[in-house]
């Protein structure tokens, strides 16, 4: 258990050093830098316009069928994980039934690739 | 153990910090960003007790795809605050009802049965003991594709379905739209792409089918 734990202390590591350096980067202007603000200085620039409008926009909901898909696609390489890690032990069984799984969403991936789902118009 | 309990302490904490900020974010935007740290943090929570496969899940699935399904729901609706700020005040009454339900019910559930775990106690020393020594992900694996391969096919199967319905449902082409066709281009060559015509003078040119084939 402890063993377990202590192999995930490097990424603790890494996360604090990288909220370090995040910080850092983010406190340190409002410390050192020179800050003699002017309306248009501040003002948002938009190559010389001012903005037109709101930056948030209604989305376009051909992203939603992308992400979706991508979303499946995510859920069958979470199968594949566990398959990996017990790989020795479950023998050739274990394998065709992965295979198995692998062609189905398959099947899916041509009718997607076929129907033009990936097209975007 | 001090650092296992100061890691508990600092993921329970940025979990239920962040989750209340969710709802608090008036931004929709910066509410999923604080679910994603939630998320996050329950990751850790669930390295810490040595689920590591739920944790991997967790950041893979969630974070990787759900959540940004939500950030995509939230910048397709076209949020208007001023009309938020009206249905607040008008549903208040109804959603502080239902809290005020769900509130005083998980209480009087702390009331009657303290923190004793009562059945569901009972049912964690039901399980068998895990066989220590093997990552949970390994002890997954071992079962998933072979004791209980029906079940396993029947998810591909779930996940083929869903597939199938997100495109039907919301694929929708337009008409009239022209494809770039590279196999088309590429077999272009002078003798296809360019016609040479004798224009006798005085007369128009009809243009031949074969110079049109864009």
């Amino acid at each position: 258990m402890t063993q377990l734990l202590l192999e995930y202390l490097p990424i603790a590591v890494f996360l604090a050093v990288a909220l370090a350096i995040a910080l850092a980067m983010m406190i340190a202007p409002f410390i050192i830098a020179v800050r003699n603000p002017d309306p248009e200085k501040v003002s948002a620039y938009e190559c010389g316009f001012d903005a037109f409008d709101d930056a948030r926009m209604k989305f376009d909901v051909r992203f939603y069928l992308v992400c979706l898909l991508f979303i499946i696609f995510d859920l069958e390489i979470a199968f594949l994980f566990p398959w990996a890690a017990a790989f020795r032990d479950i023998g050739l069984f274990g394998f065709w039934s992965m295979i198995i799984f692998l062609a189905v969403l398959t099947i899916g991936f041509i009718y997607e690739w076929k129907k033009g789902a990936l097209e975007w118009d | 153990m001090t650092l296992i309990a100061f890691f508990f302490y600092v993921f329970a904490v940025l979990c239920i910090a962040s989750a209340a900020m969710v709802i608090i974010a008036r931004n929709p935007v910066h509410a999923v960003l604080f679910l994603i740290l939630a998320f996050f943090n329950a990751a850790g929570l669930f390295v810490l007790l040595g689920a590591e496969f739920l944790a991997m899940l967790l950041v893979i699935v969630y974070v990787g795809a759900v959540a940004v399904l939500f950030l995509f729901v939230v910048m397709m609706l076209d949020v208007d605050f001023a009309e938020l700020k009206a249905g607040f005040i008008k549903n208040a009454p109804v959603g502080a009802v239902v809290g005020g339900i769900v509130l005083v019910e998980l209480a009087l559930l702390f009331i009657v049965h303290g923190f004793d775990l009562g059945t569901a106690g009972k049912l964690q020393a039901a399980t068998p003991p895990i066989e220590s020594g093997i990552a949970n992900t390994e002890a997954l694996g071992r079962l998933i594709y072979t004791k209980y391969v029906y079940f396993f096919q029947a998810s591909g199967l779930i996940l083929l379905v869903a597939m199938i319905g997100a495109i039907v449902l919301t694929l929708r082409h337009k008409e009239g739209v022209k494809r770039q066709s590279i196999a088309a281009q590429v077999a272009r060559n002078p003798a296809t792409a360019v016609e040479v015509v004798k224009v006798p003078s005085g007369s128009a040119i009809v243009p031949s089918s074969q110079g049109q084939n864009s």
